[in-house]
């Protein structure tokens, strides 16, 4: 009887087999493979040199000059502070809006609840490319906004708002992109909320702010946290918003990537910033995994 | 909009409290004036609440009762403020509060499924309204203290209300509902979902910190033994509308109609004409033929046509040939304590009669056995239209 817990611990690993099989192929060894090539020398043409080397990393904070010598390039360093901020910005803009989407339809009949979700994830069956596109008829000069400028005489015919190409307008194609992906988690938790916990807050002498805060925040707090993890780590790593709304000068750590692997041929580089990207998801899943512990009692009921 | 003043600081228990009685010539503490509801519009509405008017005293320990869908919920939801009246006139002491928003009213809720907030634990539960009130954080520790006292839940302070029982829960619902120590405290039937021991234990209790509290109790519950064990005053309700407000004494010895006569516990009900005079007493004709003396304080002139109405405990069996009327025993039920007949007296329905067993001696009944049925004049009633 004493290894029984021995045995429970060894059934539950080959059980685990599988799940750790597909783990271990699909996300394990791509990553060992990029963080190798990320060490290794570029060949001219794309692909790699089997030669260990730290020059990718050096040319991500470093400038070589004609004489070998290396001068401190903020340049990517830029790249990189713009990628977080921009896609934080992103992801503030997708709960602001999210929240209140998720509260309505989970506020809904029961029946009606599922039509709203599923138009909420209509947007996710066409092509991401095509709707980025929309963006540009929309943002764009002598777009759906400049229009109204235009004929009311508010904007002569040389000048432009000048929306397009920017950071805004970044931030609303990944806001726009991923606001599914706030509204559903957030829907989740609010779907089982129980109403009556909300009567109970008002009956207690809360304002709707005070129940606001102290018991809906509170109890979607899994569904806001899963929310920002799944705006904020796909929009860290965009290319498509960032190539076509921000016209290719703001760049963003994932046009990046994909530039050094196409065009520039440079894999080592691409991989270090992909190296860089992940340490970025990896200190906010800690931050997630902190965060969740904190309520995990609630997961109890 | 006015903002009532929750009691402004929290009176000490008082354990000798007033009784209601004493203390009914003061302001009402709820007077409802014709409050109407109606839920959806069109030919899906449902009318709720039908001019429903009666008082509330101060301290007292006041349930409504009635069947399922009468109302009761929605009446305490309009209470509450969580629901919006749609015509009539809610007073909490002298004060309309049709339009206070829920938050601003001093009066507090026991959910039925207790609604603690899951994320809390129970003494966070417990302060949660205080806090609301900015209260000074001193005071907040120590009416949280004596309020889990009060219902014996200090050792559960620092537990989350997943780790408790229904009835522990149904406690720290009790407790968080008084910490702000509101003007009236509303409670739809809090014992609904304990089992049956803890009940009867619980009705004790209730009855007893209402007391200790002297704050109006406000009860609901479709459970006629709860309401004329721990009530006050009672109103009785049907279909929206109230079918009568008064003691449990009132209620069940005085019943004002036929709804409620068959509502709060058994009773037989015959038909019949008067044939004498309307006066304390009246001789009535029975359908069957059967001459019977009654009670006529509820009967009004002019009168012919009558319900009579008596309790099954209220009629006493006789050997045969020695009751008012001889009938025959056709079922009965044994409950332990008291036997329940159904004896045919030739009538349109049997009477329904309660015997006690509580003598030795007592004859055992049978069916088909022949036995004197007794009629007692003055509990067998003339019932109001
Ligand atoms: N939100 C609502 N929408 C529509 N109709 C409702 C709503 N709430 C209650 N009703 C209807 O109003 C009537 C009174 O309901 P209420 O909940 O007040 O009854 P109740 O006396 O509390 O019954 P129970 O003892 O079953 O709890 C019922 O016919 C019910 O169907
Ligand atoms: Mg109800």
């Amino acid at each position: 009887m004493a290894n029984l817990p021995e045995n429970a611990a060894l059934r539950r690993t080959l059980a685990l087999g599988p799940a750790l099989a597909i783990i271990g192929i699909f996300m394990l060894i791509p990553v060992i493979i990029m963080a190798s090539y990320s060490f290794l020398e570029a060949k001219s043409f794309g692909g790699v040199n089997w030669v260990f080397s730290g020059d990718a990393y050096v040319q991500l904070f470093y400038e070589r000059m004609l004489d070998d010598s290396l001068r401190l390039s903020p340049g990517y360093l830029i790249i990189i502070g713009r990628s977080v901020a921009l896609a934080l910005v992103a992801m503030v803009c997708c709960l602001l809006v999210g929240f209140p989407v998720a509260w309505f339809i989970a506020r809904q009949p029961l029946r009606q609840r599922n039509m709203w979700i599923l138009l909420i994830t209509i947007p996710f069956w066409t092509n991401q490319l095509v709707r980025t596109f929309a963006w540009i008829i929309i943002l764009g000069r002598n777009g759906v906004i400049e229009v109204p400028f235009r004929w009311t005489g508010l904007l002569a015919p040389e000048q432009t708002l000048g929306l397009m190409y920017s950071n805004f307008a970044i931030t609303v194609g990944l806001t726009y992109t991923f606001i599914p992906l706030m509204v559903l988690p957030i829907y989740a938790s609010l779907e089982k909320l129980d109403f009556s916990l909300v009567e109970a807050g008002a009956d207690l002498y809360s304002s709707r702010w005070e129940t606001f805060s102290n018991i809906i925040i509170p109890l979607s707090k899994p569904g806001i946290i899963a929310g920002c993890l799944l705006v904020f780590i796909p929009s860290l790593g965009a290319f498509i918003q960032p190539d076509l709304l921000g016209g290719g000068k703001n760049l963003m750590l994932g046009t990046l990537v994909q530039f050094q692997f196409s065009t520039a041929r440079n894999w080592p580089f691409g991989s270090a910033i992909a190296m860089i990207l992940l340490a970025f998801v990896v200190v906010f899943l800690m931050l997630y995994a902190r965060a969740s512990r904190g309520s995990k009692s609630l997961e109890v009921h | 909009m006015t903002r009532i003043q929750p009691a402004a600081t929290v009176t000490p228990l008082h354990p000798a409290a007033p009784t209601a009685v004493e203390r009914s010539g003061g302001e009402p503490a709820v007077v409802l004036e014709n409050v109407c509801k109606t839920y959806g519009r069109g030919a899906s509405a449902v009318e709720a609440l039908r001019g429903v008017s009666f008082d509330i005293r101060d301290n007292e320990f006041f349930t409504l009762l009635g069947p399922s869908g009468c109302g009761k919920t929605t009446l305490l939801r309009a209470l509450a403020g969580f629901e919006h009246v749609s015509g009539g006139v809610i007073r909490l002491f002298g004060q309309d509060i049709v339009d206070v928003p829920t938050h601003k009213r001093p009066v507090n809720t026991v959910f039925q499924s207790y609604s603690l907030f899951p994320h809390m634990t129970v003494s966070e539960n417990v302060a949660y309204g205080l806090r609301r009130l900015r209260r000074p954080a001193d005071e907040i520790r120590t009416t949280v203290a004596e309020m889990l006292q009060l219902v014996k839940m200090e050792r559960f302070a620092d537990r989350l209300p997943t780790q408790l029982s229904g009835g522990q829960q149904q406690r720290v619902a009790l407790a968080r509902a008084l910490a702000p120590h509101p003007k009236v405290l509303l409670l739809d039937e809090p014992l609904s979902a304990l089992d049956l021991k803890l009940r009867q234990a619980m009705r004790q209790e209730l009855k007893q910190i209402q007391a200790e509290t002297a704050i109006t109790f406000i009860f609901v519950t479709h459970d006629q033994d709860e309401a004329l064990s721990m009530s006050d005053r009672i109103a009785v309700m049907s279909e929206g509308q109230v079918q009568q407000v008064g003691t449990p004494t009132e209620i069940y010895e005085h019943p004002a109609n036929r709804f409620v006569a068959g509502f709060v516990g058994d009773a037989n009900f015959i038909e019949a004409e008067i044939t004498s005079p309307i006066g304390a007493e009246v001789t009535c004709r029975t359908k069957g033929g059967l001459d019977l003396r009654a009670n006529g304080a509820k009967a009004r002139p002019g009168q012919r046509s009558v319900t009579l109405f008596l309790r099954p405990e209220k009629v006493r069996l006789a050997p045969k040939g020695q009751g008012t009327v001889d009938g025959q025993v056709e079922t009965i039920q044994y409950l332990g304590n008291a036997c329940l007949m159904e004896i045919g007296i030739g009538e349109a329905a049997p009477v329904l009669v309660s015997e006690r067993m509580a003598d030795v001696d007592q004859p055992r009944r049978a069916v088909g056995d022949r036995v004197g049925v007794v009629f007692d004049p003055r509990a067998l009633q003339v019932l109001e239209e």
